[in-house]
């Protein structure tokens, strides 16, 4: 495909390193557009009217692609390149279950026990943070480095934040949520995601990305507060 | 509801009302495939073969194909899509088509139950809300139906379609919690919901907008709702 990639994205996104390790998976030149969250350009708001936020995808001539785990399977889908996916369909459906359980539970659960002050409501969110990466950890196939088998896959693209950037938001936040005595494999697969060659692309070094989250963290107490008022 | 015993080895864990449940059955409808539906009466508390096959969540729907079990109703979607490849599939074939239904059958998820729920459970200032929200988001649908037949567009009745065709007999429900019509509001999807209503899978997978109504009624009562 020759026609222009542009990613909208911003910088330490969960979200937006799924998009960006997808397409340099299937080796698509690209063009990285880096927002500023809290002065959303125009480009922006208008791919994206419904959410208003990162990443987007721009493929040619159409109109955006959005949301990150659709943004992925788009670009299985369609671009040339190892698969994202595997082939068989219950594998598929199991691939997109804990892709969801991920971003519904787990990612909710992480969250708030990062940012919120600590007592027994901390507390009991970092227990169930922990559960549900216990949960997580027994989809790696035994004897695999990854969720994906031998090369990385849908779920490794998905659960990819937890390998490069929660470490960054427990540093910020002084809270210990993955450790190596509770989830051994867990940690052994964030290692070998981050030694793979596509991924260390898309990883900026880890100082540059704790300066600038570290000067988000307002805004992060405040998404943990409205995520536990929703519940 | 078709409850032979299938030759596909389908079983479907259910619950009669549920717009998700239904999702799947209009699926199945859809590509003509035989399935053993199996009613969980989710109000007298969960059978050990729900709890067995959907451990993490606990809930309905859960096809089980072969015994094993697929789990979350758009997932279950694709998944007949592409276990069955030789039944009329609901996404289209064109990935940037696929990429939009998914999203928008994404929105209905994101959107519509939670905000139906709120309209009907809450008072005051909190439905008040739910209220508004629930016009943006048939607003919203509007205006990406706009003149089509079906969501599915060129594809027909597709994803989007079976996401959202089982809240249709919820309108009436949000209609009078709400103090709205959606005929007043979204024209074109009170027409779509119709026409979709008249479509044999949907038709027989739906039940009438009094007895969801009377659905709600009940679990108010079971949550001491006024």
């Amino acid at each position: 495909m020759s026609e222009k990639v542009k990613l909208i994205g911003c910088f330490g996104s969960t979200a937006v390193h799924r998009a960006e390790v997808a397409l340099r998976l299937k080796s698509v030149p690209l063009e990285l557009v880096v927002e500023d969250l809290t002065n959303k350009s125009d480009l922006l708001l208008t791919h994206n009217p419904i959410y208003k936020t990162v990443p987007v995808l721009l493929h040619g001539h159409r109109p955006a692609v959005c949301e990150s785990l659709i943004i992925v399977e788009y670009v299985d889908e369609a671009f040339d390149g190892p698969p994202i996916l595997p082939s068989d369909p219950l594998d598929r459906a199991d691939a997109r279950f804990w892709a969801r359980f991920l971003d519904d539970k787990c990612w909710k659960a992480m969250w708030v026990a990062l940012w919120t002050e600590p007592g027994e409501t901390q507390a009991a969110w970092a227990r169930e943070a922990k559960e549900n990466m216990t949960l997580l950890e027994r989809q790696l196939p035994e004897g695999k480095n990854f969720f994906g088998g031998d090369a990385i896959g849908f779920l490794d693209i998905a659960v990819g934040g937890i390998a490069h950037l929660l470490g960054v938001f427990e540093e910020i936040a002084g809270v210990r949520l993955l450790a190596e005595e509770d989830h051994p494999a867990l940690c052994r697969w964030a290692r070998e995601y981050l030694s793979d060659e596509t991924v260390r692309q898309c990883v900026p070094d880890r100082d540059s990305v704790l300066v600038a989250l570290a000067a988000r963290k307002e805004l992060y107490v405040s998404t943990a507060k409205a995520m536990t008022a929703e519940k | 509801m078709a409850s032979e015993k299938s030759s596909s080895d389908l079983t479907l864990l259910d619950f009669w009302v549920s717009p998700f449940g239904q999702r799947v059955r209009i699926a199945l409808a859809e590509k003509n495939l035989p399935y053993e539906y199996v009613e969980e009466d989710l109000l007298a508390g969960k059978s050990e073969r729900l709890l067995q096959s959907n451990p993490v969540h606990k809930k309905i729907p859960v096809l089980l194909h072969g015994g094993k079990p697929v789990n979350e109703s758009l997932i279950i979607v694709q998944y007949l899509d592409e276990a069955f490849p030789d039944t009329p599939s609901l996404l289209p074939s064109d990935p940037y088509a696929r990429a939009q239904a998914r999203f928008w059958a994404d929105y209905v998820d994101k959107k519509v139950y939670d905000c139906g729920t709120r309209l009907w459970k809450l008072k005051g200032e909190p439905q008040a809300q739910a209220r508004a929200e629930m016009l943006e988001i048939l607003k919203t649908l509007e205006t990406e139906l706009g003149d089509k037949e079906f969501f599915g567009g060129e594809h027909g009745f597709g994803f989007v379609d079976a996401a959202f065709a089982p809240f249709t007999p919820w309108f009436m429900s949000y209609e009078k919690y709400g103090e709205f019509k959606v005929a007043e509001v979204a024209p074109k999807i009170a027409a779509w919901a119709e026409r979709v209503g008249k479509r044999e899978s949907v038709a027989k997978s739906l039940y009438s907008p009094d007895k969801v109504y009377d659905h709600i009624g009940v679990l108010k009562k079971k949550y001491g709702i006024e």
